[in-house]
């Protein structure tokens, strides 16, 4: 080829190529990678938030989950006591540009549900649900027993085309392994944006899908996601207009970052509760000592009122504003306002050192005792300091209390089952829950309810709390299709269990921070998920 | 000489056993993989489905054992993480870690030795004093904070440079490299230039330590005599004599770059091998972290041989079929 003509294609080509990225690329800095591309490989926060805008769902929530939307799916209600009826729209495209029919979402649900190997699979939300094909777009899903979280479960399993092809077994996932999506091959679903790449380490890139046909907005027409693991990295790149938005802000530059001329600040309240664990099954427990550190035969803790004094002496708004720097919210219960099911009699304990001494002393506790709280130090925002704060504030007012902090991946172990027999290792522990489901029966299912490997039910239960008073409570709400009653049910449930028993004391709700450039904002999503659909020119 | 290699890579093998198994029970030892991967509101009978799909139900020499049997048909088993072969994760990571720390140690050599010869001819003047200092920042200044100020200054208040992640990457003889064109090479140059920092503090106080040695050599003193000129004298007789600590030195050294330059990775978002190790670490991904030492083993045994080559090729009064290593 002659030069000139070499350099009249590039220049076309740079004209080409330039003329749709003006101002509609965006580069997002992330700080957690997702594990794969495959939906249902692992169900896990970065995947749901990324694999979200490829794929499609029956059902979604809005950022602020105060409300969920129909995305693959027009309408759904219960049509008697244990079918959901669901109307798929019409003329929804994959991205191979095949069609969306019941078929595709049958075929997904099956995928999900019979995932081998995997990190944790989506059964969880498809265990016990049969789906049945009335026609092309009109699909019944029936369980044994009445179900009314039916629209919230199907907020979580993705949608994938029928025809995808694999490389894997036949007989294993469909024969489709997470290679073949990681490569895109197979990583076909109807969502506003086509997956382009992954380098795993570095980026994914998501791409503008013409024939997207549903309500979700479509702000870029290519979206780039940089990971950045280190806190001041990513503070830096954005900083350095390397990218266009980070998540996870650190709190410690919050502060910073506000006077900042080129940024701006997006933060919403998560459905994240920090809260404790305390002990209440053994009699005497391994982290519960006399005042100078010797075993004790009794377990304290066991008591509701020394559990009730331990929250008073607990200063939230002190957590708040000098640990959280003032980028949380002091919490009373499971979910922060806003949320479905939630008690309107809980607020947040008051600070009350002179009655919580009182109410010590009426628990026959009134000398105190001491306790080592253990905490992860990589997990949650600031977990760390939160614990140190949380020693310092007992230590001072009676209950001297060591701190014991550790990497999270040594630290789930010991506190779920690092003691003899599977038990939970450590007496007092802070940890945090965040509510997928979007109302509290979940975390009262896996955090409150009585531990009990047949039902499935308190998973999570560090503590043991157990109360057959609440455990009936929560399997009548589980039971309730109507919305209102259950509302009703589950807010009697977490004023019995957390109000009355002190089963958990919740510490604060997470308020997740963004930051954009100037003209940008980001729509917080309270299930943390950091996207390029919710990130939006200001105005 | 072929002795001598034999014997060197039944060394190594023995080495690569005893790791394996030193590793694996190490990471078995830490944590569990279930907790940290298996989402909140999975129940009691999903997390005992994963235990079984890893194989984590089985007593620990049964583990180590299917390991074995697998590693030796060259299996080095499946990431927890991510589902796909441990090995294939890690050879893809490595085209980027090299590239960072070939460019690293081109830095410390280039601008190593010139430095340290120089320090050490003129040892009085003022330029070598500033030299010397200089060196015992770079060997004190930590990489993380180092390679901090670096982005503050050079991505945010300059904007001369990106302050993270890895450029456009061609593919170049198979491999895909990124250095050769602008973009690729603005992105390597700052986690490379912090890299090379110890390194390059390291050549050039060798390189000053053993100029200054040679300088007073009966061979120096009679090529002056002879009338060579002084370049003559640096390019050729100086510089071949203090090559062979530099050459011992910096082979060991480019192992370790290679294998942990974690910390400057982290803190450039490189997507290279150091980064997937401190994560895997973090996540607990056993197989990752067991492949990832075995590899990096053989690189060091590697090295350790190629460095001994190059050394009897340096100096011919080393002959290899001598030492008894």
């Amino acid at each position: 080829m002659k030069p000139w003509r070499q350099l009249g294609l590039a220049a076309l080509a740079v004209v080409t190529l330039s003329a749709p990225v003006q101002a509609a690329d965006v580069v997002i800095g992330m700080r957690s990678e997702p594990s794969s591309i495959d939906p249902y490989f692992h169900n896990l926060g970065p995947n749901n938030g990324m694999l979200g805008q490829v794929f499609d769902r029956l059902t979604d929530w809005t950022p602020g989950m105060d409300k969920i939307f129909g995305r693959a799916a027009e309408s759904w209600k219960a049509i008697n006591d244990t079918t959901w009826e669901f109307k798929i729209k019409k003329g929804i495209k994959f991205h191979d540009g095949s069609d969306l029919t019941v078929d595709d979402v049958i075929y997904s649900y099956e995928r999900a549900d019979g995932y081998e190997g995997g990190n944790s699979s989506f059964r969880t939300y498809t265990k016990g649900k049969t789906l049945k094909k009335i026609d092309d777009y009109t699909l019944h899903i029936m369980t044994d027993s009445p179900y009314p979280l039916m629209p919230n479960d199907t907020t979580t399993v993705m949608i994938m085309s029928s025809e995808a092809k694999g490389t894997g077994a036949a007989d294993k996932n469909k024969g489709i392994s997470a290679k073949d999506f990681n490569d895109g091959t197979a990583a076909i679903g109807s969502g506003p944006y086509k997956f382009v790449e992954w380098k795993k380490g570095d980026r994914i890139v998501l791409e503008k899908f013409d024939g997207y046909q549903g309500s979700m907005a479509q702000p870029w027409d290519k979206i780039t996601f940089k990971f950045i693991k280190a806190e001041p990295a990513r503070v830096a790149a954005l900083l350095a207009g390397d990218v266009d938005m980070i998540d996870n802000v650190p709190t410690s530059d919050i502060e910073r970052l506000k006077n900042e001329p080129k940024v701006s600040l997006s933060s919403g309240v998560s459905n994240r509760v920090i809260y404790l664990h305390m002990d209440q099954f053994r009699d005497s427990s391994p982290f519960v000592t006399t005042k100078d550190g010797k075993p004790m035969d009794k377990n304290p803790l066991k008591d509701a009122r020394v559990r009730k004094a331990i929250s008073m002496m607990i200063n939230r708004e002190a957590i708040v504003e000098r640990v959280m720097e003032g980028v949380a919210i002091p919490a009373g219960q499971l979910l922060p306002e806003g949320f479905f099911g939630r008690s309107p009699n809980l607020s947040a304990e008051k600070y009350d050192p002179a009655g919580a001494k009182k109410l010590l002393a009426e628990a026959g506790w009134g000398d105190g005792f001491g306790l080592t709280i253990h905490g992860p130090n990589d997990r949650y925002i600031n977990d760390a300091k939160i614990a140190e704060a949380i020693g310092q504030m007992l230590s001072a007012q009676g209950i001297p209390t060591k701190v014991e902090t550790m990497p999270k991946n040594v630290y789930f172990k010991r506190a779920s089952k690092g003691a003899e027999g599977g038990l939970p290792e450590f007496s007092f522990v802070l940890v945090g829950w965040g509510s997928g489901t979007g109302e509290p029966s979940s975390p009262l299912k896996s955090l409150l309810a009585t531990h009990d490997k047949d039902k499935g039910k308190g998973a999570s239960n560090r503590g043991r709390h157990s109360d057959a008073k609440v455990d009936s409570l929560l399997d009548q709400a589980l039971a309730t299709v109507d919305d209102t009653k259950r509302a009703a049910l589950l807010a009697e449930t977490t004023d019995l269990a957390i109000g009355k028993n002190q089963g958990i004391i919740p510490l604060h709700y997470q308020v997740n921070t963004w930051a954009t450039r100037k003209g940008l904002k980001y729509n917080p999503r309270a299930d943390e998920r950091t996207t390029g659909i919710d990130l939006v020119p200001a105005n | 000489m072929s002795v001598f290699i034999i014997r060197r890579l039944l060394q190594a093998g023995l080495v690569v056993v005893v790791m394996s198994f030193i590793v694996f029970s190490g990471v078995f030892m830490v944590g569990d993989p279930i907790e940290i991967l298996v989402s909140d509101d999975a129940d009691q009978e999903e997390r005992d489905r994963m235990i079984k799909s890893m194989g984590l139900d089985k007593p620990f020499i049964v583990q180590y054992g299917l390991f074995v049997a697998k590693a030796v048909q060259g299996d080095l088993g499946e990431s927890f993480v991510f589902n796909e072969p441990a090995l294939l994760l890690i050879l893809d990571r490595m085209p980027a870690t090299m590239e960072l720390a070939v460019v690293a140690l081109l830095i410390a050599v280039v601008f190593g030795i010139p430095l340290g010869v120089w320090a050490g001819l003129k040892p009085d003047s003022l330029a070598s004093k500033s030299i010397m200092t200089g060196s015992i920042l770079g060997f004190s200044l930590p990489t993380f904070w180092v390679g901090i100020m670096m982005i503050l200054l050079f991505a945010v208040y300059l904007g001369w440079l990106p302050s993270t992640g890895r450029g456009d990457v061609q593919v170049i003889l198979g491999m895909p490299i990124s250095v050769f064109s602008w973009d690729g090479f603005s992105h390597v140059l700052m986690p490379a230039v912090n890299l090379a920092l110890f390194k390059l503090s390291l050549v050039i106080r060798l390189a000053r330590a053993g100029t200054r040695e040679v300088m007073h050599q009966d061979y120096i003193k009679f090529a002056r005599a002879k009338g060579l000129s002084d370049s003559r004298i640096i390019l050729i007789h100086v510089m071949k004599n203090i090559m062979i600590p530099v050459v011992t030195v910096l082979g060991l050294e480019f192992g370790g770059l290679v294998a942990f330059s974690v910390v400057t990775e982290t803190v450039f978002a490189w997507p290279g091998m150091g980064k997937l190790l401190i994560d895997s670490i973090g996540q607990l991904d056993r197989p990752v972290i067991v492949a990832y030492l075995m590899i990096i083993v053989f690189l060091f045994v590697f090295i350790n041989l190629f460095v001994d080559i190059l050394y009897s090729l340096l100096d011919p009064r080393v002959r290899l079929q001598d030492v008894k290593a």
